[in-house]
């Protein structure tokens, strides 16, 4: 054993000496992504949900009774998810393809089936094949009808052999689930708190998930969760979990100087608990009040919710087997140790923004939150519907699979996806914009969508600390990739290697690590546990045991690892500070592959690079117009055939006449145009230094220099300075040098071609070396006094064009509501005169002006005004005063007139009081 | 520079920015012009000439008429173009406004002088102001050719390019009898206007008319009409020895020439190349150098090329931008008169 530790971890005075670089490693990337592809996270883990994690799910829910019936029941016994198809009416359905759904506006879904076995009066009946819902399925996924395609099939279903997949077509439309960042859940975390040191643990179980927070206030330490309403000092939650004496408790902690611990104690003696039950019955009375009682919960006593709520609720994740507490005091203990220990150094704080910390949730993982929570509500209602049907005196015998209608489990995952509202009741959970659109302006763009990664922190937080690079993203986020703006730092892009994981069964782990030398934590004592040579073994933030011999152990787990007995994606190591190993095999753990280094050499060596050049081996074995410009538009009418305005002359590209799911009539209409660079159009060379046209110029009026040759573009040279694009005035002159010669420059930042060498290049054809030649203006026809830069840059058309935003209005629509005139282009709407307009004017004193532009202008109305009351009335007539003498019409803006009437809604009666201009 | 002072003006190019010799002397709008003594003063000189393509020097003339010619030339010398094209089917891949475009880009032979501009888009052509043509391309499959012989489309399909070549000139009313089929059509054989794959099918009508450059750029005679003025090179301070060798790099070939007398090497301008320098001014990158030379350029001395499209020839493009330049004068002086 001593000599796979040698192996393995070799003699630590090397580990400084710098491993030998392969030549060329780069290669690898490539072969990499061969095999792997970018978006393989989504499809892996929509996979893992579709043929795994579904059946976990239907497993866990499989059983439905209800309160009138003792017998009967509902149990599901297996679930599929079948091929993607479409409903052609008379319960045809075929095959369909995604373009098809895309083309139709529908959702490129397949049918979720159960087998039941349920009881219909006191019969027992089977069924299988029951349709219960309709799951969206993703692109090239196992279900999808893409996967495994060849080139040719795939063109056959009009599908582009380079589309990635890994998106959802619903109601035609692709949407991608973005990948979540977030805290990875059932761990410790350490930090800074309101009070000093506290250690946060995010419990998440399939049907809880709530933060459990321990932290020191004074010098007393509490813990804290939602289910009570003050922070409870944790010696009495140990009594509470049957650790009863203050000796135990300290030795469940197990810091050395048992002192620290006096005044927490102390809290018990002052408050008399001394016995589990008077814990309970205290814990009893710091229980948040219960929404609703039911009837099973009326002969509930307090003290049993607050058992019941310490065993379920808090620290969810830490099994509690017949109220035996052991573990999840053992947890706990370790929680206040952290804290405790946090308090004197600095080095115990956690960094929450540490890729270790975070775990990425992928399409797969939502849409199981989400479908779990359907299928437990589809159950419900068919309880619910039991409940209220059985008792019901009737002809027919009451059979329940009437009732199990697909309709609910399909809209819900519909509406989720299309709208990006992932609401998860049980986990009172809510988040917006989880989905979008996938951008198809370019083949990258929609790529990137794909590895895209969001971060669950709200951007409105003003804190810098989620938004900067931390070096733990290496190799795993892009470092460079990040949107500019509000959004800057918290959406990242995955780096090319990367692979996130899917769960992985813990069982064989289990076993692995026992045989490896763990003593389980039901069996060994408190007082060994912190014990100096032991290490702590974690799984999955769970406590397994301790070992003595933790190189020993991490030795066997790689090596068991690297021989495949175990999944390549279970990660171990340990940690010295804290004196234990953790072990992860949850999903949404980032990983990468790495070179194996042994005794400081890299086992990939330079016979495998040329290997893999030569093609012998994949990587999978190392593991084991100028003038003219054309743009898409696209418009959709519907049922109102060519009603809608059109807005520019267009050409009529294609026309597509068809039915969507509802069997309506669906009339698509591409439209094209054909666009000529103008004025106002923007441009951009591909070094940021964008810019749009601000006069075209006829060729005879263009400067030519002593070759003839006249530019396309006149750059203003003031663009320069501020912005230091230098690769522009490179890319400039080795442009030139290039063409001269009939060859390629290489210009990026990391090396190239120096400027000498072009300068002498440039020279060598008879060019200025500076790249700098005499013009003659093309109106004077004198030379120009100055010597112009020239030569090739490349340059892009970006898609802001005038003709899509140009906009005047005169008189046009008004908003309903406040009679002022709308706004945006698409509405036809008006220009803002906003706040610093209005100022300008007050400013000036224009006051008539200020009255015609807010008022004339937007939204004048004649008001009937009563002098005796002063309310508002209505064709000259006060319907108060019932008298039409006193009653003067005024000019007043609509939205004053809406805000009175508005105040009299709430019973709040505005009265006007109205005078002689000039008294 | 005292040597450059001639009575010549010129314009010398330093190591920053193009200056003048007499920057205070008289302009050319101060010249009293007499037509007696520009003509004694006009000289061109033919450098060299063939169909497309002429070099010839205009000397003892003001920028501003040089590059009215040149201006002329580029955009109001009228040519033949493609201008409408009525589509009667396009089946294949390519929008037909994209094509139309493309065929208005083809060069036509065809003498502009012999046709009339049209004065009415909405009427409809004549003889004397419209060449018809028609393109009528269908691509199949080519059952000589089995696909194990050849994968290259050329080979397994028929008319899968179509090439200008293709475009067949229709006569309209006393058109055949006035002109040679050889003389109408486009000047380039194998200008490729679309790519087509069986089942596609082109049958186009197209019509060429008269017009200038001013109204699109297929209608201009000209590639491009430029002219430089002449470049003329001073060795101001004698350079011996290496630099001379290194002032001879600084030019173009042929340029400066290095001399042998006795024991010395020294550098001198060949004046007949002079004239093919570059004007690249490398010689500023030699401290040493940079004031041994003196690099200008005589201003009144203009070397024209002329790079015609092919319709009219070079020198024939010149004539009519004089002629537009005529009737542009006589116009005013009409006006004027009135
Ligand atoms: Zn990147
Ligand atoms: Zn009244």
């Amino acid at each position: 054993m001593d000599t796979l530790n040698q192996e393995l971890f070799g003699e630590p005075c090397t580990y400084k000496q710098p491993v030998k670089e392969i030549e060329e490693k780069w290669k690898l990337v490539p072969a990499f992504l061969k095999i792997k592809g970018l978006v393989k996270q989504h499809i892996d883990s929509f996979n893992y949900f579709i043929n795994v994690d579904i059946k976990k799910i239907v497993e866990a829910n499989n059983y439905v009774t209800c309160d009138a019936d003792p017998l009967f029941y509902i149990k599901y016994t297996n679930v599929y998810v079948g091929s993607p198809d479409v409903d052609e009416g008379f319960n045809i359905s075929k095959l369909t393809t995604p373009h098809e759904c895309r083309l139709r506006d529908m959702t490129y879904s397949a049918p979720i089936t159960v087998d039941i076995e349920y009881s219909r009066g006191t019969q027992k009946v089977a069924k299988t094949g029951l349709l219960i819902g309709r799951m969206p399925i993703m692109l090239k996924s196992s279900n999808c009808v893409l996967s495994n395609k060849s080139e040719f099939e795939l063109a056959k279903m009009h599908e582009c052999p380079l589309d990635p997949g890994g998106y959802f077509v619903v109601k035609g439309q692709e949407k991608v689930i973005l990948i979540q960042e977030q805290l990875s859940k059932n761990r410790m975390l350490v930090e800074e708190g309101k009070w000093g040191a506290q250690c946060q643990v995010a419990s998440s179980t399939h049907d809880r998930k709530s933060p459990t927070i321990v932290f020191v206030k004074g010098n007393k330490y509490f813990l804290g969760h939602n289910m009570f309403t003050d922070p409870i000092p944790v010696s009495i939650i140990f009594k509470a979990m049957d650790f009863l004496s203050d000796l135990e408790i300290c030795e469940v902690i197990g810091i050395p100087d048992i002192h620290q611990l006096t005044p927490t104690l102390e809290e018990c003696h002052k408050l008399q608990i001394y016995t589990q039950e008077a814990a309970w019955n205290y814990l009893g009375t710091k229980m948040v009040a219960k929404r609703y009682v039911t009837s099973a919960s009326s002969v509930r006593t307090p003290a049993d919710d607050a058992r019941d709520a310490l065993a379920t609720t808090i620290l969810a994740h830490v099994p509690v087997e017949e109220y035996n507490f052991k573990s999840k005091a053992v947890y706990l203990g370790l929680m206040i140790k952290r804290v405790i220990q946090a308090q004197s150094d600095k080095q115990f704080l956690d960094d929450r923004d540490y890729y270790g910390n975070k775990r990425m949730e992928l399409a797969g993982s939502l849409i199981s939150l989400m479908f779990e929570d359907v299928f437990k509500r589809f159950n419900f209602d068919l309880k619910s519907i039991a409940d209220k049907t059985i008792p019901k005196i009737r002809a027919s015998q009451f059979d329940v699979i009437k009732y199990m209608r697909s309709e609910l489990i399909t809209s819900c995952l519909v509406f989720a996806i299309s709208t990006g509202n992932w609401t998860i009741k049980r986990f009172k959970m809510e988040r917006l914009g989880v989905t979008q659109v996938v951008s198809r302006l370019s083949y990258k763009a929609a790529l990137g969508m794909m590895t895209r990664v969001n971060s669950q922190f709200e951007s409105t937080r003003k804190v810098s600390g989620p938004r900067s690079l931390q070096p733990s993203q290496w190799g795993m986020l892009c470092p460079s990739d990040t949107p500019e703006g509000e959004s800057c730092g918290l959406v990242k892009n995955l780096a090319l290697m990367t692979h996130i994981t899917t769960d992985i069964n813990e069982y064989p782990i289990k076993r692995l690590v026992k045989n490896a030398g763990l003593q389980d934590i039901s069996i060994v004592a408190s007082k060994a546990i912190h014990s100096p040579a032991a290490y702590i073994v974690f799984l999955n933030g769970n406590i397994l045991g301790v070992t003595t011999n933790y190189q020993n152990m991490i030795s066997i787990f790689r090596l068991m690892r690297r021989e495949g007995q175990i999944s390549s994606y279970a990660s171990i190591y340990v940690n010295f500070l804290h004196k234990c190993i953790y072990i992860s095999s949850d999903g949404g753990r980032l990983c990468r592959p790495y070179i194996i280094v042994q005794k400081g050499q890299p086992l990939l060596n330079q016979s495998h690079m040329t290997e893999l050049e030569k093609g012998i081996r994949s990587f999978a074995d190392f593991l084991h117009d100028g003038e003219c410009d054309n743009s898409l538009l696209i418009f959709e009418y519907k049922d109102t055939p060519l009603s809608y305005r059109i807005i520019e002359p267009s050409y009529v590209e294609k026309v597509l006449v068809s039915t969507n799911e509802q069997d309506t009539t669906l009339i698509k209409i591409l439209l094209r145009q054909t666009r000529r660079p103008e004025v106002g159009d923007k441009f951009s060379s591909r070094h940021g230094q964008k810019g749009v046209v601000g006069l075209i110029v006829e060729q005879k009026d263009m400067p030519f220099n002593e070759d003839g040759i006249c530019p396309n573009i006149v750059m203003n040279p003031h663009g320069y300075p501020s912005r230091m694009t230098v690769g522009k005035l490179l890319e400039l002159l080795s442009g030139k040098a290039g063409t001269l010669e009939g060859k390629f420059h290489y210009g990026t930042a990391f090396g190239g071609s120096k400027v000498e060498d072009v300068g002498e290049e440039l020279a060598k054809h008879g060019y200025s070396y500076q790249g700098k030649d005499v013009f003659y203006s093309g109106i004077t026809g004198e030379p120009l006094e100055a010597y112009i830069y020239s030569g090739p840059v490349y340059y892009q058309k970006l898609k802001h064009m005038v003709q899509d935003k140009i906009h005047a209005r005169a008189r046009g629509p008004r908003a309903v509501l406040t009679r002022q005139p709308t706004e945006g282009r698409s509405r036809d709407g008006g220009l803002r005169f906003g706040e610093m307009e209005r100022d300008c004017l007050i400013g000036y004193a224009a006051s008539m002006m200020l009255v015609e532009r807010l008022m004339v202008s937007s939204d004048q109305c004649d008001v009937d005004v009563c002098n005796k009351c002063g309310r508002l009335g209505y064709c000259g007539w006060c319907n108060s005063c019932k008298s039409s003498g006193q009653v003067s019409s005024i000019v007043m803006p609509y939205a004053c007139k809406l805000l009175l009437t508005e105040l009299q809604a709430m019973n709040i009666s505005p009265r006007l009081t109205l005078s002689h201009y000039c008294q | 520079m005292e040597t450059v002072n001639d009575e010549k003006p010129r314009v010398i190019l330093t190591e920053h920015k193009v200056v003048e010799n007499f920057p205070q002397g008289p302009t050319v709008y101060d010249d009293h012009f007499d037509a007696k003594y520009f003509k004694k003063k006009l000289q061109i000189v033919v450098i060299r000439r063939n169909n497309t393509d002429m070099e010839f020097d205009l000397i003892g003339i003001q920028h501003f008429l040089a590059n009215t010619f040149r201006r002329l030339m580029l955009s109001e010398v009228p040519t033949m173009a493609i201008d409408k094209v009525h589509v009667l089917n396009n089946t294949s891949i390519i929008q037909d406004e994209v094509l139309a475009h493309r065929l208005g880009l083809i060069p036509l032979k065809a003498d502009p002088r012999l046709f009339q501009s049209v004065a009415d888009v909405n009427e409809a052509p004549t003889e004397k102001n419209t060449l018809e043509f028609e393109l009528k391309v269908k691509c199949s499959h080519n059952r000589e050719i089995s696909k194990k012989e050849s994968s290259r489309a050329e080979d397994i399909y028929k008319n899968s390019n179509v090439y200008s070549k293709q475009i067949k000139w229709v006569p309209i009313g006393s058109q055949r009898s006035r002109f040679n089929e050889s003389d109408v059509g486009p000047i380039h054989q194998d200008i490729l206007i679309a790519k087509m794959r069986p089942g596609h099918e082109l049958d186009l009508k197209l019509f060429a008319t008269k017009s200038n450059g001013k109204d699109h750029a297929k209608f201009s005679p000209v590639a491009t009409a430029f002219y430089r003025l002449l470049p003329d090179i001073k060795i101001v301070k004698p350079v011996e020895g290496e630099a001379a060798f290194r002032l001879q790099k600084c030019f173009s070939q042929g340029v400066i020439s290095v001399r042998k007398e006795n024991d010395r090497q020294y550098a001198v301008v060949n004046e007949s190349h002079a004239r093919y320098d570059t004007g690249c001014r490398n010689v500023f990158r030699y401290d040493d150098l940079k004031d041994s030379v003196v690099m200008s350029k005589i201003q009144d001395h203009f070397i024209f090329t002329i790079e015609s499209v092919g319709a009219l020839p070079p020198d024939a493009i010149f004539r009519e931008a004089l002629s537009v330049l005529k009737a542009k004068c006589s116009a005013l002086l009409t006006e004027l008169n009135v």
